[in-house]
């Protein structure tokens, strides 16, 4: 089923949480709402699930508008932060909850409840924890239960907020891949808020990130990486190094750096910045071919399946810089010496004087 | 020493703890126990030995004595209506409060505390003013043969205000700290008002309601000042246990007052030992109880 999201706004006093946002996500689809804290992503979750209302705007399901439907029969499968199991019940009961409290009339036998609650349990891998409480599960193990609990009720769509929080790394990533095998069988239209931006990209089919309340850029995985909207987008997926300046003429002068910049041809020059990723760095002993900036190298961080460069440009300004382990042995460089650095790949943001949000990048630019 | 990293000064520090002299230890002990036996053990002992003093036989004639019957009845049923209305109370003002957002909280929760704040003489008086003959509405209870004042809703009015913050103010925390999500994750899978109140919340408070009605009980029994006042002190018709006891006392009918307040004595007792029990149980929630309640 899928969900329609029409110029939402929330406001939590003088606070605007959701700002007029709309967004679509096709039926069967798993969608990450990624954006920093503060950024409403959960506020908008919220609003979907029932569990808060919009000051304007509305949601749909399947074309159905659900303003007048209370959060109890919108049939959405919902999994918290924290779980929010309860605590006094067994994780078979808290699984079975869904069910038990429907009214006599439509509320399955006992022997039916019992049966497709085990098979939940089943699907989640949890089938051998069925008399244990929640307190007795390791966090991994809480938060299956909830998805299990959540998808009991045979929800129409699921969202869960900030599903991976509170585990730590490893079991993090364990069960990020098996949400995606999960939502793969199933094919449940989804939702799910994250602030890591490696989640988002890594599990959802398309991302959506959100900054101060608004949709800051809507796409897939590789688009919203390899084509940010917005310097917002550009640092918020990942590290970048950061070159200010202007563009005039058909050329940009980014502090070292001078580039040809074909896209804006004015004479009247315009504040810019250049943003590039750290594996999009090129770092050679020698001048290649122009368009780079001798930099002074800092610190090697060798371990990992890329070598990580920390050097420091002719003006003060700290760069990022990702090489692969046999350009790191061929390169040969030692702390403190120059390399020439150069981007292969820029992205140039141009400011625009009636652009809406220009303090729209998190990180103040280094100049 | 004063070059000494945080960590080694506070491990010295934890040692000597520790190592306190025995004196020190026994010295303090000793200073503990000797005020509970003079303030506590002391008069409980005295109370009952007061009350046995002219035998057993002496001990339920004093009891059984129809003043003093009248007012154990007088006093289970105040009792009786206070504690129920106080639980209803309770917990909704600890929702409201807890679950929540409103403009006032604050104010509301010192409300709460006011009888805790007031002593009860005034708490009694405040019922008078508004109920006794004197008062705006005097004349129209007299007209509609309504008796508040010297009676018995006069008693149950007072004791209802004075025991009112004992449930409120023992679940707000609770509630507090619990949250609101289990409530929310009930509400989306499917559960109305009372399902949730019924299965999801109460299951997480009930030690804290206990504890609160526990308190409120004995108090509500107790309760002396504000009943007091609007009490008239009729005997057999407006006289609770502890005003009883007072008039036999003044009568110099020592014996018959303390066995009477032996009772309250031994209310005492089973209150702190309800009350540890609980607390006991709210430190280890034994899961294999909880499974027995559901069989049964």
């Amino acid at each position: 089923m899928s969900i329609e999201v029409r110029n939402v706004t929330k406001r939590f006093g003088t606070f605007t949480a959701v700002n007029d946002v709309s967004v679509t996500v096709p039926a069967g689809e798993l969608v990450a709402l990624l954006g920093p804290s503060g950024s409403g992503k959960t506020s908008l979750l919220r609003i979907i699930a029932g569990l808060e209302s919009p000051d304007a705007g509305s949601v749909f399901f399947e074309g159905e508008d659900q303003a007048r439907r209370d959060v109890r029969v919108r049939r959405v499968g919902f999994v918290f932060q924290h779980y929010a199991l309860f605590r006094h019940m067994t994780v078979f009961e808290n699984v079975a909850f869904g069910l038990r409290v429907r009214p006599r009339g439509s509320r399955p036998p006992a022997a039916e409840i019992r049966a497709k609650v085990m098979d939940l349990l089943k699907l989640v891998q949890l089938d051998w924890l069925a008399d244990r409480r929640p307190s007795e599960l390791s966090g991994g193990q809480r938060q299956r239960v909830a998805l299990a609990r959540a998808l009991a009720v045979e929800p129409k769509v699921l969202l869960l907020d900030e599903p991976f929080g509170s585990l730590d790394a490893r079991i993090r990533q364990e069960l990020r891949r098996w949400l995606r095998r999960l939502h793969d069988e199933i094919r449940l239209t989804s939702v799910f808020v994250t602030h890591d931006q490696e989640e988002a990209l890594d599990v959802a089919d398309r991302v959506v990130v959100m900054n101060r309340g608004r949709i800051a850029q809507m796409g897939t995985s590789q688009e919203v990486f390899e084509h940010p909207a917005t310097p917002f987008v550009m640092t918020f997926l990942g590290q970048s190094a950061v070159f200010s300046g202007r563009v005039q003429g058909g050329k940009a002068f980014l502090g070292p750096l001078s580039v040809d910049y074909p896209d804006h041809v004015h004479e009247d020059s315009r504040p810019a910045a250049g943003y590039a990723r750290p594996h999009d760095l090129e770092v050679t002993r020698m001048e290649n071919g122009g368009g780079g900036l001798w930099a002074t190298l800092r610190h090697v961080s060798p371990a990992g399946a890329v070598v990580k460069l920390e050097l420091t440009d002719p003006e003060g300004g700290s760069l990022q810089a990702e090489v692969t382990r046999e350009q790191h042995d061929a390169l040969h460089a030692r702390e403190g010496e120059s390399l020439y650095v150069k981007p292969r790949k820029l992205r140039i943001f141009v400011q625009e004087d009636d652009t809406s949000d220009p303090p729209d990048t998190p990180r103040a630019p280094r100049a | 020493m004063s070059g000494n990293p945080v960590g080694s000064l506070a491990a010295v520090r934890g040692k000597r703890a520790l190592t306190e002299p025995p004196l020190v230890q026994v010295a303090l002990l000793a200073v503990t126990v000797l005020f509970l036996a003079v303030f506590l053990v002391l008069p409980l002992v005295a109370v009952f030995t007061q009350a046995f003093e002219k035998g057993v036989g002496a001990y339920f004639t004093a009891l059984r004595e129809p003043d003093a019957w009248k007012a154990i009845r007088l006093t289970l049923l105040t009792a009786a209506i206070a504690v129920p209305l106080n639980l209803v109370f309770g917990l909704a003002a600890s929702w409201a409060i807890a679950k929540f957002e409103f403009p006032g909280k604050g104010t509301l929760l010192t409300l709460i505390d006011l009888p805790f704040a007031v002593s009860p003489v005034i708490s009694g008086m405040i019922f008078v003013l508004l109920f006794g003959r004197q008062s705006a509405l005097g004349p129209w209870l007299a007209d509609h043969d309504l008796k508040v004042i010297f009676a018995v809703p006069g008693i149950v009015l007072a004791t209802v205000f004075v025991t009112f913050p004992f449930v409120a103010r023992e679940l707000i925390p609770v509630m507090q700290a619990l949250g609101n999500e289990e409530e929310e994750a009930a509400r989306v899978l499917g559960a109305g008002g009372w399902q949730i109140f019924f299965r999801v919340t109460l299951p997480n408070i009930k030690w804290g309601v206990l504890y609160g009605v526990i308190l409120c009980n004995a108090r509500a029994m107790g309760e002396f000042g504000a009943v007091s006042v609007v009490s008239g002190h009729i005997r057999g018709l407006t006289n609770t246990i502890p005003l009883h006891i007072e008039i036999l006392y003044n009568e110099y009918n020592f014996q018959a007052a303390f066995a009477v307040a032996s009772l309250l004595a031994f209310l005492a007792v089973a209150t702190l030992v309800a009350k540890s029990v609980v607390e006991w149980r709210v430190r280890q929630p034994a899961p294999r109880d909880e499974r027995l309640e559901e069989a049964a």
